[in-house]
């Protein structure tokens, strides 16, 4: 066993493809505000994203995934895997990995799997990728974090609750427009946020939400990366973190030295809200489609249970090129229509007709 | 409960796969097997790359059964850049206004579910193209 802690493939990977996906519906938090607190009340700034009325994380996998190949420019049949990590799969039996695989040509000689571990499915997935491709057992696997992210009506989870989410082409290094350099995962039984089976609504612990859960995880699983890897602030270019707002990530950012440059280009949560399994891993693709060859990246995942993945990256020249074969995250969330309650409740299901 | 229809047409209808004549080299969507070109027989599938434009378009307000939830929403003949036509939803309009010659792109989208308990049912639709 080596000193450190940070899981080691056999073999070099790295990111060979990345797609984002963001519906175009946009909630304004003071939309949210003005039904349930009234016309006066100064609810929290920003917006989330609104999936469509035939949106689902099945349908915004798919076109994530599909951008993920466009860049990635492979054929679909060497993709040996295809994980989606979230907590809003449309089937409770009946993978929703399968219906991906099928749309983007991967079948059949593929695994295929959901992933739930709240807001960190997605990065799980990735971990798993890294280890399947850096096993030598496949060439390339696809590992997808998407949510249409569930908050009660009323709650303080609505405000922010958002959708979207980004797939990734997880691939060897010597083909990869991002190198993986270091991963860790940090776990604890801590039950901050979770939802029972058959309830439609997470339940969430207010302020214990903070301090044992997210910042103690997302601290830890930084530092034993960081230190690791001999590594501090500075040596980043950037930094993202799991996003359930804006001020959990902008103070762990702070207390672990990074500055809020590093920090700004990955923080989409106020346009977009908190995508759940989603959320660090389309603040990445925001970051990849702006660095420069030879930059480190740390991103930082957080999953409600409790635990956080890390990841340090480093991009290649290859990004360069290939990141204009798809749309950009930016280009998502500009194509932005604004709805009002109403409709936002029409197109969550929240009306029933019959 | 029509699963095993919807099942057979699982690749048509998630990613536009359809039929290249060997012959003539004429597109074929949906497939169809024999060529309606020059009539030989054409098995070869095709992947189209989805693009295309608004042929003709019409509102629809009294949706067909299973479409209820999703009304008023437009049916659209696409014209794909391959050759085809073919009618489906146009979607994430916005408030946008449809046009004849606006040139969309098809997305993966539920197109209805089998009541409460049966299966999701996904398919092509067309969106307005965006920008790269």
């Amino acid at each position: 066993m080596p000193e450190d802690k940070l899981l080691r493939p056999n073999r070099d990977v790295g990111i060979i493809g990345y797609g984002a996906y963001i519906p175009r519906y946009r909630l304004p938090a003071s939309e949210v505000a003005r039904i349930w607190k009234g016309e006066n009340f100064k609810g929290p700034p920003g917006e989330k994203a609104v999936a469509g009325l035939d949106e689902d994380v099945i349908t915004m996998s798919i076109e994530a995934s599909r951008n993920a190949l466009a860049r990635a420019a492979i054929d679909p049949t060497e993709i040996r895997a295809v994980w989606v990590g979230s907590e809003s799969h449309p089937y409770a039996v009946k993978p929703t990995s399968t219906v991906v695989a099928e749309a983007i040509g991967a079948v059949p000689n593929t695994l295929a799997a959901d992933w739930q571990f709240a807001c960190k499915a997605g990065t799980e997935a990735m971990q798993a990728a890294i280890g399947f491709v850096g096993s030598g057992m496949a060439e390339v696997a696809l590992s997808v974090g998407m949510d249409k992210a569930q908050g009660r009506p009323g709650g303080a989870l609505e405000y922010t609750a958002g959708a979207g989410g980004a797939a990734y082409l997880i691939g060897t290094a010597d083909r990869s427009l991002v190198t993986i350099e270091a991963s860790y995962s940090f776990t604890t039984d801590t039950p901050d946020f979770f939802r029972r089976a058959n309830e439609k609504y997470p339940e969430h612990g207010e302020r214990f939400t903070g301090e044992p859960a997210y910042f103690k995880h997302v601290t830890a699983a930084a530092d034993e990366i960081m230190q690791s890897s001999g590594l501090k602030a500075e040596d980043f270019a950037f930094a993202v973190f799991h996003q359930p707002n804006a001020k959990f990530p902008t103070r762990v950012a702070r207390s672990l030295g990074f500055i809020p440059e590093q920090l700004k280009p990955g923080l989409l949560v106020p346009m977009i809200g908190n995508t759940y399994a989603g959320s660090a891993l389309v603040g990445l693709t925001a970051i990849l489609d702006i660095a420069r060859p030879d930059e480190r990246i740390l991103m930082v995942s957080y999953g409600s249970g409790a635990g956080s993945d890390s990841f340090i990256f480093k991009t290649t020249e290859n990004l360069i090129h290939r990141r204009e074969l798809a749309p950009a995250t930016l280009e998502y969330i500009s194509r932005r229509t604004e709805i009002d309650y109403a409709t936002y409740a029409r197109y969550r299901g929240k009306l029933v007709s019959k | 409960m029509e699963i095993s229809r919807h099942w057979r047409l699982a690749k048509q209808r998630y990613a536009l796969v359809g039929e290249v004549c060997p012959n003539c080299e004429h597109k074929i969507f949906p497939p169809r097997d024999i060529c309606p070109d020059c009539g030989e027989e054409a098995q070869d599938l095709y992947q189209f790359s989805g693009r295309g434009e608004v042929y003709s378009y019409t509102q629809v307000q009294q949706a067909p059964t299973g479409f209820e939830e999703y009304a008023p929403y437009t049916v659209a003949l696409i014209k794909l850049e391959e050759g085809p036509m073919l009618t489906a939803q146009l979607t994430d309009m916005g408030k946008r206004p449809v046009s004849i010659g606006m040139p969309v792109e098809m997305v993966t989208r539920k197109l209805r579910s089998d009541g409460e308990r049966g299966m999701l049912i996904y398919g092509y639709k067309f969106r307005p193209a965006i920008a790269s």
